[in-house]
């Protein structure tokens, strides 16, 4: 990697100071940047690391949301009793993200952040609804997510906790990539308290997560995998590598849900 | 019983302690006074001419001390990197060898060419100033399919029309036809085997040293044999004699064929060194092993297979393509064709057999040997095209094999080895009942009911190993003899030094040798030390690979122990004032035969060193014995594998439900570390039949580059293995009755693994998945196979 300066703040405010700096980047986990940074494709002055910042971690439930800090650790989430309580789905997303190493580093703020097209929260985070909160509002989560490592997220903008409604019931159902073991087609299932059933998908769309309208009309009429084997789902949305087809994507997508389907049944 | 720390017992691995503490010294950890840094400039072109390399800038960059390039090289006059192996095609020709430059000049051949070398204070430095050098380069369209690489109309090499390496073939052609042409059924079977990237823990790590005082070079490097490295480096590149040049290999975090090889980093770094007057070290880094190691495997095949009614093999035919990559490493000629070819009659008693192999250049990184080399190809030929004949005809998996299992020995097989001893039965029958193959269709029926579709695979393979009886491997074009070296040091108070040339990178050999060591002598294992990697230690070696250290290396111990043995019963005869024919050494004593009288072994070594009262005028004091072994035929282990899955046919995705291994490695010094390797074979094997893909793209840019794309068996992905081994065989020429054991997992499991993929599929009318049989590749096959089904 090339040479960089290192921040450390203590709190939020030191933090987006530090990032008004020309050429700053935060740093949450590192579980992306760090890589990139040492293939040198990508050469910040300063590195803001944000896990010095506690009012940043943290799991809590407020009346109907669940809140978690953007800088709580996969691995936090996956063995929280609060989570386990409100949306086991969450922590069983987040106990399937990379290995144990990962999930002691890497953390929700970052993976919503980096919007990577076969990251587990994203779908989470659309299925659900969820509201994501920086250090300047709220986003809703239709709004955040923008195609393939984009979001609506400003420079210097840092997303401080996501804000999760708690459904009636939830699933997140993983299929790996061969490889990265990142997601290479998921789907998270939840059935919300409005009686609605909302599907996002991750690592299968050419332009990152999704939620698949379709599908999720069908559902909210009638809860089974028959009204699944009714559903279009479109292969050319869908994006193209050596471990998968759009038209074994789509597939998939499919697979995914009824999986989710039997889950909840 | 086996004694206690002797052959037979599971001792617990001595190198462990330090591995598992992190106290491993590698390459890597060492850093020598002065020491600079290089960072190699590579290709990103598979195929380009280098019209002009621009050094300026970054040779005036901060903490650069030189950049070198091609130019450099041809100006001092260096050799190419050497290929240690010569193949004589069909027509009695030598194959086309083309130069392999330490250094690009003209052109480049694949993405990771080395273009140039910058050597700076720090490796950051070295980095940054590569980014200044400003190479014009023109783009050519590259050579990547080896099917068409004959047509292509392009050339990686001037000097091998048509990218031909060799075209060469081994067995009786006209036999063959006619065993075809009265065949009953005729089966055929056209496949890929995929390639792959060997991947060690450690990547490569060179640092090269020239001592001006005394003209003295030293390369420190991550090798499985530094001997090789040192004549071959020695010889042919930098015309450096052996004894102005120390090789040393200290701890190598595995290596699977992949570091046998003499890489130009090595020799860059040696000769480098002199010219600047300091030490280089260079490192890779895990994308730069990507594309600067050697790959294994990637043949094209078709084969054939002739039947008579009862399902006996009456001929065999294949015809085989094999990557050569751009150039050509140090083994890999010989994988194909004496590794590969010779290895096609298996276990079985197929009178005929034919094969062609067509070497290939193409814009791609060197293929060479990697686990198993040659022999896994070999062994997913035949067991995949038997279960396909059984397939066809109606016949069981195991009941076609018994039809046609060898079961005299010596045997001759129709493609140039002599099998000394087996029992093919042996571990068939015991693989079957282990494994319940009676009970598999109610295991079947078990799965089906949760939707899922349960395949049981079959593998029998047999290898040749303990390479190699060395006028034999002269006759077919090695450039170098095959046995092993090894000195005992008897010290003077009776501990023992041994100097082995098998490099231990994994094997265990400290372990393992000081238990042959110590069951010969009678002395504890903690009294024996085995040293190894360092030329200027060991009197020879020629390394580690094709499972050979101790069917060779630790024969050439077990020489050396007897000729220590044979001068302690002169010294011990003069002592206790016997005949030396009647003395006798068992359990560490040297006993006058029929009395009570003894010496201990140290005390015999004490009196060579302290000869006061010694045969002086018959034999010179001291006690230390060196041995050369060279082995009289190849080593035979064979084993029958069985693989278990359950194919999910929604998403395509292949599970392991069970992998059962029976081998017969002849007698076994110590079974714990047997089994472990025939576990990490076994993980290499399922990597490759499952997950493993080395994919380039119609540039030439390696596709899975990554751990990100490409994908490594990881510990979920595995069953628990139920590895067994029979009371085997012993190999009828070596010593200690040994034959091998470290690639027979990698050679098993694929085919096994496929055949069960194969049979759980079976129904959608399918008959063949090329490897790795990911979800992608299973779910299109039942894809396609449904749609041809719906069509007819």
């Amino acid at each position: 990697m090339y040479a960089f300066d290192l921040a450390r703040p203590a709190d939020l405010a030191s933090a987006v100071t530090s990032l008004q700096t020309e050429g700053a980047q935060a740093l949450s986990g590192g579980q992306t940047l760090i890589p990139v940074l040492k293939q040198r494709l990508s050469q910040p002055s300063v590195l803001v690391d944000l896990s010095g910042i506690d009012s940043m971690k943290g799991i809590r439930r407020a009346g109907e949301f669940l809140i978690i800090g953007g800088g709580t650790t996969h691995g936090t989430v996956a063995g929280s009793a609060e989570v386990a309580s409100a949306i086991p789905a969450i922590a069983s997303l987040a106990s399937k993200i990379g290995d144990p190493q990962v999930r002691n580093r890497g953390t929700i703020g970052g993976s919503v952040a980096n919007n990577d097209p076969a990251a587990c929260y994203p779908s989470a985070v659309i299925a659900l609804g969820a509201t994501v909160e920086t250090n300047k509002r709220e986003i809703a989560a239709e709004d955040f997510f923008q195609g393939l490592y984009t979001t609506s997220l400003e420079e210097g903008e840092i997303v401080t906790a996501v804000k999760f409604p708690i459904p009636v019931a939830a699933t997140y159902q993983k299929f790996e990539q061969p490889a990265s073991r990142f997601s290479l087609t998921s789907v998270f299932l939840a059935k919300m308290g409005d009686g609605s059933v909302r599907v996002g998908v991750t690592g299968a769309g050419a332009d990152g997560v999704f939620r698949h309208a379709g599908l999720e009309a069908a559902l909210s009429a009638d809860f089974s995998a028959a009204a699944v084997d009714g559903v279009a789902v479109d292969a050319g949305m869908m994006s193209n590598d050596l471990h998968a087809t759009p038209e074994y994507r789509a597939h998939l997508v499919k697979v995914m849900t009824k999986r989710a389907i039997a889950a909840l049944s | 019983m086996p004694k206690d720390g002797g052959i037979g017992a599971s001792v617990v691995r001595r190198e462990d302690t330090r591995f598992l503490k992190g106290k491993g010294r590698y390459t890597d950890d060492m850093n020598r006074p002065g020491q600079t840094y290089a960072y190699i400039l590579r290709s990103s072109l598979a195929h380009a001419t280098l019209n002009n390399i621009d050094t300026a800038a970054a040779s005036a960059a901060p903490g650069v001390i030189r950049v070198f390039t091609g130019a450099d090289i041809t100006a001092a006059e260096l050799g190419g990197v050497p290929c240690g192996w010569q193949i004589t095609d069909k027509h009695g020709e030598p194959m086309k060898e083309p130069a392999h430059p330490i250094l690009a000049v003209g052109k480049v051949r694949h993405v990771g060419d080395p273009i140039a070398v910058v050597v700076a204070e720090t490796y950051d430095e070295a980095r940054d100033a590569a980014e200044l050098i400003d190479i014009d380069m023109t783009d050519l369209a590259a050579v990547v399919d080896m099917r068409t690489a004959e047509t292509s109309g392009n050339q990686v090499h001037e000097e091998a029309p048509d990218n031909v390496c060799y075209d060469w073939e081994l067995g009786d052609k006209e036999g063959t036809d006619a065993a075809f042409a009265n065949a009953h059924h005729v089966t055929t079977l056209e496949f890929i085997n995929n390639r792959l990237v060997a991947n060690p823990m450690e990547p490569r790590c060179a640092i090269g040293e020239y001592d001006e005082n005394d003209d003295n070079y030293t390369l420190y490097t991550t090798s499985q044999n530094p001997h090789v490295i040192r004549l071959l480096m020695g010889a042919f590149v930098l015309s450096i004699p052996e004894h102005k040049l120390r090789v040393y290999a200290p701890d190598v975090g595995g290596g699977f064929g992949s570091k046998i090889y003499h890489y130009a980093e090595e020799a860059f770094v040696t000769w480098a060194s002199k010219e600047i007057r300091r030490p280089i070290k260079w490192t890779a880094d895990r994308s730069e092993a990507f594309i600067s190691d050697a790959h294994g495997r990637d043949h094209v095949t078709k084969a054939e297979l002739a039947l008579d009614a009862e399902g006996k093999f009456l001929g065999l035919r294949a015809d085989t393509y094999a990557n050569m990559g751009a150039y050509l490493s140090t083994f890999a000629p010989c994988v194909p064709t004496w590794l590969h070819a010779t290895l096609l009659a298996g276990q079985y008693t197929t009178p005929m057999v034919h094969a062609r192999v067509r070497a290939m250049f193409t814009n791609t990184v060197p293929v060479d040997a990697y686990r198993g080399a040659g022999r896994p190809e070999a062994t997913y030929l035949l067991e995949r095209i038997i279960n396909k004949a059984a397939q066809e005809m109606g016949l069981d998996q195991a009941e076609i094999r018994r039809r046609n299992f060898i079961r005299t020995f010596p045997y001759d097989t129709p493609v140039a080895l002599q099998y000394d001893t087996g029992d093919y039965d042996a571990t068939l029958n015991a693989v079957m009942e282990t494994a319940d193959y009676a009970g598999f269709e109610a295991r079947r029926a078990e799965s089906a009911s949760r939707g899922k579709l349960r395949g049981i695979g079959l593998s029998c393979y047999i290898e040749a190993c303990g390479i190699a009886p060395s006028a034999l491997v002269g006759a077919l074009g090695a450039r170098a003899g095959l046995y092993e070296a090894a000195t005992i040091r008897v010290n003077p108070t009776g501990s023992v030094s041994v100097m082995t040339g098998a490099h231990s990178h994994g094997q265990g050999h400290e372990t393992t040798f000081a238990q042959v060591v110590s069951d010969a002598l009678g002395i504890p294992a903690d009294q024996i030390d085995i040293i190894h990697g360092d030329t200027d230690k060991i009197p020879f070696g020629m390394g580690t690979y094709g499972s050979r250290s101790l069917a060779v290396g630790g024969s050439a111990i077990v020489k050396a122990v007897d000729k220590v043995v044979a001068k302690g019963k002169k010294i011990a005869a003069h002592l206790l004032e016997a005949a030396e024919s009647d003395i006798i050494f068992e359990d560490g004593q040297y006993k006058v035969a029929g009395t009570d009288k003894a010496k201990a072994f140290a005390e015999v070594s004490l009196a060579a060193y302290v000869p006061h009262n010694y045969p002086i005028d018959e034999i010179e004091p001291g006690l230390e014995e060196t041995a050369f072994y060279d082995p009289k035929n190849f080593t035979y282990p064979a084993g029958s594998y069985l693989c278990e899955v359950e194919v999910d046919p929604e998403t395509g995705k292949v599970e392991i439900v069970a992998m059962t291994a029976s081998d017969d490695f002849g007698n076994i010094v110590n079974p714990m570390i047997v089994e472990g390797q025939v576990h990490g074979g076994l993980a290499q094997g399922i990597g490759q039949a499952l997950l493993e893909n080395c994919a380039y793209d119609e540039h030439g840019q390696l596709v899975s580059g990554s751990f990100m794309d490409y994908a490594m068996p990881l510990a979920v992905d595995l069953p628990n293995f139920v590895v067994e081994t029979v009371e085997g065989t012993p190999c009828t020429h070596n010593p200690l009755g040994v034959k091998g054991c470290g690639e027979a997992g990698a050679i098993g499991s694929p085919p096994a693994l496929i055949n069960a993929v194969v049979d759980a599929i079976k129904g959608y009318g399918i008959d063949h998945i090329d490897m790795p049989a990911t979800p992608l590749n299973v779910w299109t096959a039942i894809q396609n196979a449904s749609a041809k089904q719906a069509a007819e």
